[in-house]
């Protein structure tokens, strides 16, 4: 009795092929013996172990934890101060501003708030306003832009997108800057003043260059033409009918004029959520020897030229200092620590669950 | 759907008969038949485009994504731009069109190249060469030897005697043996004559083209004379002219008209059932995608109700409130149109693509003897070989090789065969390296015959008289033929024919020496030459003599009768006189019958051959008894006389020969045993064995006998003596079927509940009935005869018998038809929530390859017919393991990865959109950049997953072997099914809350290190999709679990892809090109230089991953599955152990007859009647004729191609790809 037993390998081995039949010689239809096509990469196989899993979730609990620790304590040092200056509440100083608005009144509104600040802010200070229900990530209103307009292209100047729709055109004029973006430009101007423990008034220089990003200022937004009289480039057009004053007169300074206006390329860099701040303005530190804003009474002038109030925006205005990690935000140091803690529980969790079942499945013989 | 065929259908309702006129275009022309020019090709340059894109946009989902894009053109909905789907949909469109194109290109190859061949023409009495694609209707052609048949043709003469010609028809059925066709004599006559050929005028009026292969009816009218046409005188277009120097022939259809061509129906497109569980989980994701869509669109109504309505200063809107919902439910289906991803039907074709190639290029299933590789002949399927339930499989060439030896005999109570160690006495295992008896003393002998057992050619040299009659008995108990052959060119050209037509090598030759028998049944042939290789040559026959050569003298023996074998005698026997004058009558029979029948002092020897038969039919070896008697002159003549009478009586002609019969084969003596191996296939019982311990259920379907079919299941362990109980319903009417049935089921569980077992499962309304499986206590098999498998495929009682059936372990049919098997197939398939698949190597098993779920022909072994229909084919049955186990299981476990972790990819890429529509007043605003959007499921995520589907594998094929149950999660759809989707979703739902929340909560009303705000809705967009990009990487890095050179290649490759783009996208200079297009400049240079982007990214990463492997451990340590043990068990042991062999097991526990003996009724009056014997030898075609298939006496191709060695039969033909092949794929592809 022949034995018949199947190993693969014997079949592997040689090759006794059907050459000889019929007297020619056929070239073999085996396969290559290639690692590929025989699947015998070599490869890497990684398996979900005990000696990888837990000692994994018990290292991400150690890394975790103090990025958390020192991204709280980072956070939580740093200063920042929020007012709120919408009007909405009879007692504010600008309720009255807040009522009595209208996009063409000639005479603005302004109101004064007094704030104190408890600790000085050391460093330099970003003042910021804050809007608040204010969707500028609506899709009409996101599209609603002509980036080769605003790119200083000269036909989108004349003859700028259908997406700016309805703010293309006024007055038979192409709109520049059109669209809604630009249209709704926030207007409004804060100004801050120190007041000295003995009364003097001292305004608080804000600078407003260095507020938007470098590749907006210099790529994304051109003034078109070369021609550096800004009112001969922008002659054929319109202004967007909100504004009080042409694009081409948002500042003296030709560097920061026309669509490379700083506060406007910061306004058009829209924001991704309803509640949002935007930068406004920068307090320079003056030398280490003073803060940049001591602590004391300070008095925030506003002129109350957005409305809000209609769909129940909110303004406020923020001075922060700045870390490594950016603005006070304490959920990034929360969440590193939850997750950390969470990784090390489950660690000591799952550790106790292999003591206790792991080793004994795992031993257990496969049954045949 | 190929256009000829529409006109084929056309034209054959106009047709209703065909009208011919030979040599007359002129007439013919007139009725309009097709030429001989094919084509299969389906476009030409001008209509390629148009109709690719119109067959591509048929399907469903290209069709939806050119609704899509027209909704993108609309300004109002367009909430992205066009390029979002057009990229992909191009790109997808070009791909299959491009595919589409290089098949068409091969067909329009192979179609010039068949209508370019040459062929002789007889144009006005002259032969002209012309091309295949010129033959008109009517025409004569002339054709030479091999030459390919080039329409279908009436044949006119031939060189051969008789107006025979030799045809293979290998490409139109599969058959390899030659047929003979044979032209009428009247035109016969006109030979070579081309003058003769040339003025002939005859008229033919035939049936109108058909697809019938067997059937021809038709009228030659010539010289005022009709005569009739039938199949005997057409050559079909396909069939190769073999053995015959040339032939005339009409030209009665031609090109698509042909039979071959007719034939080329579309074969069934078969689905796998994740395809159709595709189809249902696409209609939920529409489902899904038209519930979000509302929801966001209600949403939308409400903000625009109480916010928009108050925003109206610095968002003008003309529209009102319920015109905007219903503009932002289009624009959110644009939006979230990434659920249903468009890349997802091309990927799973690529990905079956690849794993077809990995078994076409598998060594371990090449088979080096008849350089057969494994083929895997339909790209789509891979997957279901995971999943397979229920094999059915064929039994004669696929579990056995169709080869009977000689392995054992039993004489006089002394067993021979085993080979024992010298001193201990210990049964040695017989190997290669054993020594075989030498036969060289007997110039006879066949060389390759092959005996261990030194003991028993001792015992005939020492002419010990039990062994002497033992092999006289199996010299002349027979009806072989033997072929004496001559030296000189006969001879040659035998053996050139048999060296030149390996195809032909089927048929019953042995060529061997000078000596060639042709054996009914490959037994009776094992048994044949086993006598002449021991000394007792049966050298020839007539009808009255038996010449044999014993022991180098030959003696002549006069043969008196044959008493023939039938199923119910299960015996035959012969009378002969010797030259002594002594007259005997040898029988050889199952033990059964003729222990009824012995003398009683053979008791003691019946003891001993029990045993002896016990043991031989425990190995599975097929048994027969033989036993003698010496008879009396004077009764034998007697008894002859009234054998006379009663085979000339007019009434019961049969009951009168059997009781003369059973009169005379009475008191015999006892000789012996034989056993013949039927030789099953290498490691068809190891396969077996791992077949059913992956828990796939494998039920014989053969032809063959009872008792033949029993044995094999004994031999290759289907059946075992240790079973429980094997039951056997043989019954002869429906009730006792039903009887047998419910019995059977009643001893397996007792306490079965009528109806139980059925399921309704309710689906589009009607009802189809699912039957469970039931549990059983131990072990039962089941054996089903033809005739009461009929009654229990009826659709009464039907599920009564697929209840048993399920119960058993084993099930083998018998003596079932080909539409019997497909039959038993389809039951399995209507009942059980299985997938199947069914292997045969022959034309009766083309029915059930192609009903069950999966075909898998055994190429190389009988005809290509089956492998024709197979969607798998490979050389030997034991590489379906490897096939199942190891392909199947990894092609599944590769799609279901696939799928689950596409969706994975695709949903939550999606759901961020919908998170973010409650905070952008659901305007339909994109989180991510469109440039983003394009890409995410063509360059940054498509590569990574491509790679993990065509290399993952979870434990290598060593340890898939070892582990056969690592295949039952796959029958049980554990990797991807409708729970393993809604998993996915809820998984999706939460790593796409964990992506969108987090970098919310962490840019939420903050700065950036420089002080500029943090969350301007660019970065945010940037830090959402690096969130999305690298957690769906580390996603990957999880499940993929064999790490490749390229797999890591694809990995950080896309990653590495994703942040090289997203900065060549956001750079000064594409900025310049398209401001509107690339407005994000400058956004990824400053966004992510910022350390908290980076701690954002991977918290969100990690907060992602994090459940999943919490997840995964802990169900891995409380309740590891299989593949996790197995996995454990790799990692501690590096390499797989050595396979165990599996050492026969010896079963001697009880009685059971090994009786098996494959002969038919009827041999035995052929032999006596004269009608076997050729004709004299007068030409070459004769010559063959005779050798090959006398026409008295055929065997069939199945059953007599038995050797008496133990090797294979048949190398591999070469086979080009034939004609019909290359329709079929073609047929294939344009589905």
């Amino acid at each position: 009795m022949m034995a018949s037993s199947y190993n693969a390998k014997e079949e592997d081995g040689h090759h006794s092929g059907s050459a000889g039949l019929g007297g020619a010689a056929i070239r073999s239809r085996k396969p290559d013996n290639t690692a590929f096509k025989q699947q015998r990469l070599p490869a890497w196989q990684p398996i979900l172990t005990a000696g990888t899993v837990l000692p994994a979730f018990f290292v991400i609990g150690l890394i975790f934890i103090p990025i958390g620790i020192g991204l709280f304590v980072t956070s939580n040092n740093i200063k920042e101060f929020e007012i709120d200056y919408t009007g909405t509440d009879m007692s504010s100083p600008c309720f009255n501003c807040s009522q009595s608005f209208s996009w063409n009144s000639s005479t603005p509104c302004k109101c004064v708030l007094p704030f104190s600040l408890e600790q000085p802010f050391e460093s330099n200070v970003f003042m910021y306003y804050g809007l608040s229900n204010f969707y500028q990530n609506h899709r009409r209103y996101v599209k609603s832009r002509d980036d080769s307009q605003l790119n200083g292209d000269e036909r989108s100047l004349k003859e700028p997108s259908k997406e700016c729709e309805p703010y293309r055109s006024s007055e038979n004029k192409p709109i520049a800057p059109c669209g809604a973006i630009a249209n709704s430009m926030f207007n409004d101007t804060l100004d801050l003043f120190y007041i000295d423990p003995n009364g003097t008034k001292t305004q608080i220089p804000l600078i407003k260059k260095g507020i938007a990003w470098w590749t907006d200022k210099h790529v994304k937004f051109r003034n078109p033409g070369n021609n550096p009289n800004l009112t001969t480039v922008f002659i054929d057009t319109a202004k967007p009918v909100n504004w009080r004053k042409p694009v081409y007169e948002l500042d003296t300074d030709s560097e920061n004029n026309g669509f490379i206006n700083e506060d406007f390329i910061v306004w058009m860099r829209t924001a991704a959520l309803p509640t949002f701040r935007k930068l406004y303005r920068i307090i320079q530190k003056k030398n280490n020897m003073t803060p940049t804003l001591p602590r004391g009474n300070y008095t925030l002038e506003v002129t109350y030229n957005y409305p809000v109030r209609s769909f129940e925006g909110r303004k406020r205005m923020i001075l922060s200092t700045i870390s490594w990690m950016g603005g006070k935000n304490p959920f990034l140091g929360i969440a590193y620590i939850t997750v950390g803690s969470i990784c090390f529980f489950l660690g000591v969790v799952l550790l106790f669950i292999h003591h206790k079942y792991g080793n004994r499945n795992n031993s257990s013989d496969i049954p045949n | 759907m190929s256009f000829f065929g529409l006109d084929c259908v056309r034209k054959k309702e106009r047709e209703v008969e065909r009208k011919i006129r030979a040599n007359d275009r002129e007439y013919n022309s007139t009725f309009k038949y097709a030429t001989n020019s094919i084509k299969t090709s389906k476009y030409n340059p001008f209509t390629f485009l148009p109709l690719n894109l119109f067959e591509q946009f048929q399907r469903i989902a290209n069709a939806y994504f050119l609704i899509l894009l027209i909704l993108q053109v609309i300004p109002a909905i367009s909430s992205l731009s066009w390029f979002t789907t057009v990229v992909p949909l191009v790109l997808v469109l070009s791909v299959t069109a491009a595919k589409d194109a290089i098949d068409d290109i091969n067909r329009h190859r192979s179609d010039r190249k068949v209508n370019n061949r040459k062929v002789n023409i007889l144009i006005n009495g002259k032969l002209t060469s012309d091309k295949w694609m010129n033959v008109q209707v009517g025409d004569i052609i002339k054709l030479e030897n091999n030459q390919f048949v080039t329409a279908d043709l009436l044949l006119l003469s031939s060189s051969e005697p008789l107006n025979l010609v030799y045809i293979e028809t290998a490409e139109l059925d599969g058959e390899t043996n030659l047929k003979v066709k044979q032209s009428l004599t009247v035109t016969g006559d006109m030979g070579e004559d081309l003058g003769a050929l040339g003025s002939f005028n005859g008229e033919v009026c035939c049936e109108p083209p058909n697809n019938r292969l067997d059937r021809f009816t038709g009228t030659l009218t010539f010289d005022t004379q009709k005569h009739s046409l039938d199949n005997e005188r057409v050559l079909l277009r396909g069939c190769t002219l073999r053995n015959t120097d040339w032939c005339f022939g009409l030209v009665l259809f031609a090109g698509p008209e042909t039979k071959l061509m007719q034939n080329c129906g579309k074969s069934t497109f078969k689905r796998t059932s994740i395809d159709r569980l595709m189809n249902v989980l696409v209609l939920f994701i529409f489902g899904l995608l038209a519930l979000m869509c509302i929801i966001l669109a209600v949403g939308n109504g409400i903000w625009e109700n109480q916010t928009g309505s108050e925003f109206n200063n610095f968002l003008p809107r003309e529209e009102n409130t319920a015109f905007s919902a219903f503009l932002t439910f289009w624009s959110y289906i644009i939006i979230l149109n990434t659920v249903v991803p468009i890349s997802l039907y091309v990927s799973m074709e690529v990905i079956r693509l690849g794993n077809s190639y990995y078994i076409n290029w598998d060594r371990n299933m090449y088979h080096a003897r008849s350089d057969t590789p494994a083929e895997a002949r339909t790209t789509t399927l891979n997957e279901e070989l995971g999943q397979i339930k229920y094999v059915f499989s064929d039994k004669t060439g696929t579990l056995t090789q169709n080869i009977m030896t000689f392995n054992k005999c039993s004489i006089n109570g002394k067993s021979y065969g085993d080979v024992y160690q010298q001193y201990s006495g210990e049964r040695l295992e017989i190997t290669e390296e054993t020594t075989p008896v030498d036969f060289s003393f007997n110039p006879l002998a066949d060389p390759k015959f092959l005996f261990y057992d030194h003991s028993l050619i001792e015992a005939v040299k020492l002419e010990l008289p039990d062994v002497q009659a033992f092999f006289r008995l199996l010299a002349l108990c027979h009806t072989v033929m033997a072929e004496e052959k001559k030296e000189g060119w006969l001879q040659n050209t035998l053996i050139n024919l048999f060296l030149t037509y390996p195809s032909s090598q089927h048929q019953s030759l042995c060529l061997v020496g000078h000596l060639v028998y042709q054996a009914q049944s490959p037994d009776e042939g094992a048994l044949v030459t086993a006598a002449r290789n021991f000394g007792f040559v049966f050298r020839s026959r007539s009808p009255e003599t038996i010449t044999i050569e014993e022991m180098g003298m030959q003696r002549s023996y006069e043969l008196l009768a044959i008493l023939d074998f039938n199923n119910v005698r299960k015996r035959m026997s012969v009378i002969v006189r010797s030259p002594e004058g002594k007259l005997s009558l040898y029988c050889k029979g199952a033990d059964t019958i003729i222990y009824e029948r012995l003398h009683p002092s053979c008791r003691k020897l019946m003891e001993a051959t029990t045993d002896h038969l016990n043991e031989f039919a425990g190995e599975g070896l097929r048994t027969l008894v033989l036993a003698y008697k010496n008879i009396d002159e004077d009764y034998f003549s007697e008894w002859k006389q009234r054998h006379h009478e009663s085979s000339v009586a007019l009434e019961d002609r049969e009951e009168k020969l059997d009781e003369l019969y059973e009169e005379i084969e009475k008191n015999m003596m006892l000789i012996g045993a034989t056993a013949i191996e039927d030789k099953l296939q290498d490691g068809v019982a190891l396969t077996i064995e791992q077949l059913a311990k992956a828990e796939i259920k494998i039920w014989v379907l053969t032809g063959d006998k009872q008792e033949t079919a029993e044995n094999i299941g004994y031999s290759c362990n289907l059946l075992r003596e240790e079973m429980n109980d094997v039951f056997t319903v043989a019954a002869h009417s429906p009730e006792e079927v039903r009887q047998e049935l419910r019995d059977a089921r009643l001893k397996m569980k007792p306490s079965t509940e009528p109806n139980k077992f059925l399921v309704p499962e309710v689906i589009l309304g009607n009802t189809p009935k699912l039957v469970q499986d039931e549990s059983v206590e131990g072990e039962y098999g089941l054996v089903i005869n033809g005739h009461s498998l009929a009654f229990a495929l009826e659709s009464g009682m039907e599920l009564e018998f697929l209840r048993t059936a399920c119960m058993c372990k084993t099930v083998i049919c018998c003596r079932v038809t080909p539409l019997q098997k497909a039959q038993v197939v389809e039951l399995v398939k209507k009942y059980k929530k299985a997938v199947t698949l069914a292997i045969g190597d022959g034309a009766n098993d083309v029915s059930m390859i192609k009903a069950a779920h999966i075909g898998v022909g055994i190429s190389g072994q009988e005809g290509m017919q089956a492998v024709l229909s197979s969607d798998f084919s490979f050389a030997q049955f034991r590489f379906l393991q490897r096939l199942l186990l190891v392909h199947g299981r990894w092609s599944y476990l590769r799609m279901c990865k696939f799928l689950r972790y596409f969706f994975y990819k695709n949903f939550t890429f999606t759901f961020v959109h919908f998170w973010y529509a409650f905070f952008c007043g659901f305007s339909a605003q994109t989180v991510y950049d469109e440039g983003f959007i394009t890409l995410y499921n063509l360059v940054y995520t498509a590569l990574p997953v491509l790679g993990m589907s065509l290399f993952d594998q979870d434990v290598n094929a060593g340890w898939s072997l070892e582990f056969p149950q690592l295949y039952v999660p796959g029958q049980l759809s554990q990797y991807f099914s409708k729970r393993a989707f809604m998993m996915c979703v809820l998984h999706s739902c939460y790593s796409s809350l964990m992506i969108f929340f987090v970098p919310y909560a962490a840019t939420y009303d903050t700065a950036r290190a420089d002080g500029t705000e943090g969350a301007d809705y660019q970065s945010f967009a940037l830090i959402t999709q690096t969130c999305l990009t690298v957690t769906v990487c580390v996603q990957l890095g999880l499940d993929l679990s064999y790490w490749t050179v390229v797999n890591h290649l694809f990995v950080w490759g896309s990653l590495g892809m994703f942040f090289i783009l997203t900065f060549t996208m956001y750079t000064d200079g594409l900025f310049r090109i398209r401001p509107s297009s690339f407005a994000f400049v400058g956004t990824a240079r400053n966004c992510l230089n910022q350390p908290n982007v980076w701690l954002t990214v991977a918290l969100t990463a990690l907060l992602c991953v994090l459940p999943v492997v919490a997840h995964r451990f802990f169900s891995c340590q409380i309740a590891p599955t299989i593949n996790d043990k197995v996995r454990n068990k790799m990692r501690e042991m590096k390499e797989p152990a050595p396979r165990p062999r599996h050492p026969r097991l010896t079963r001697r526990s009880t009685r059971r007859s090994g009786y098996a003996f494959s002969h038919a009724q009827g041999y035995g009056d052929l032999v006596t009647s004269r009608r076997f014997l050729r004709r004299p030898a007068t030409s070459r075609s004769t010559a063959f004729n005779s050798a090959g298939r006398s026409p008295g006496f055929k065997p069939t191709g199945r059953s007599a191609g038995y050797s008496p060695v133990g090797r294979e039969q048949n190398p591999k033909q070469k086979v080009e790809p034939t004609s019909l092949q290359k329709f079929r794929t073609v047929i294939d592809s344009s589905f």
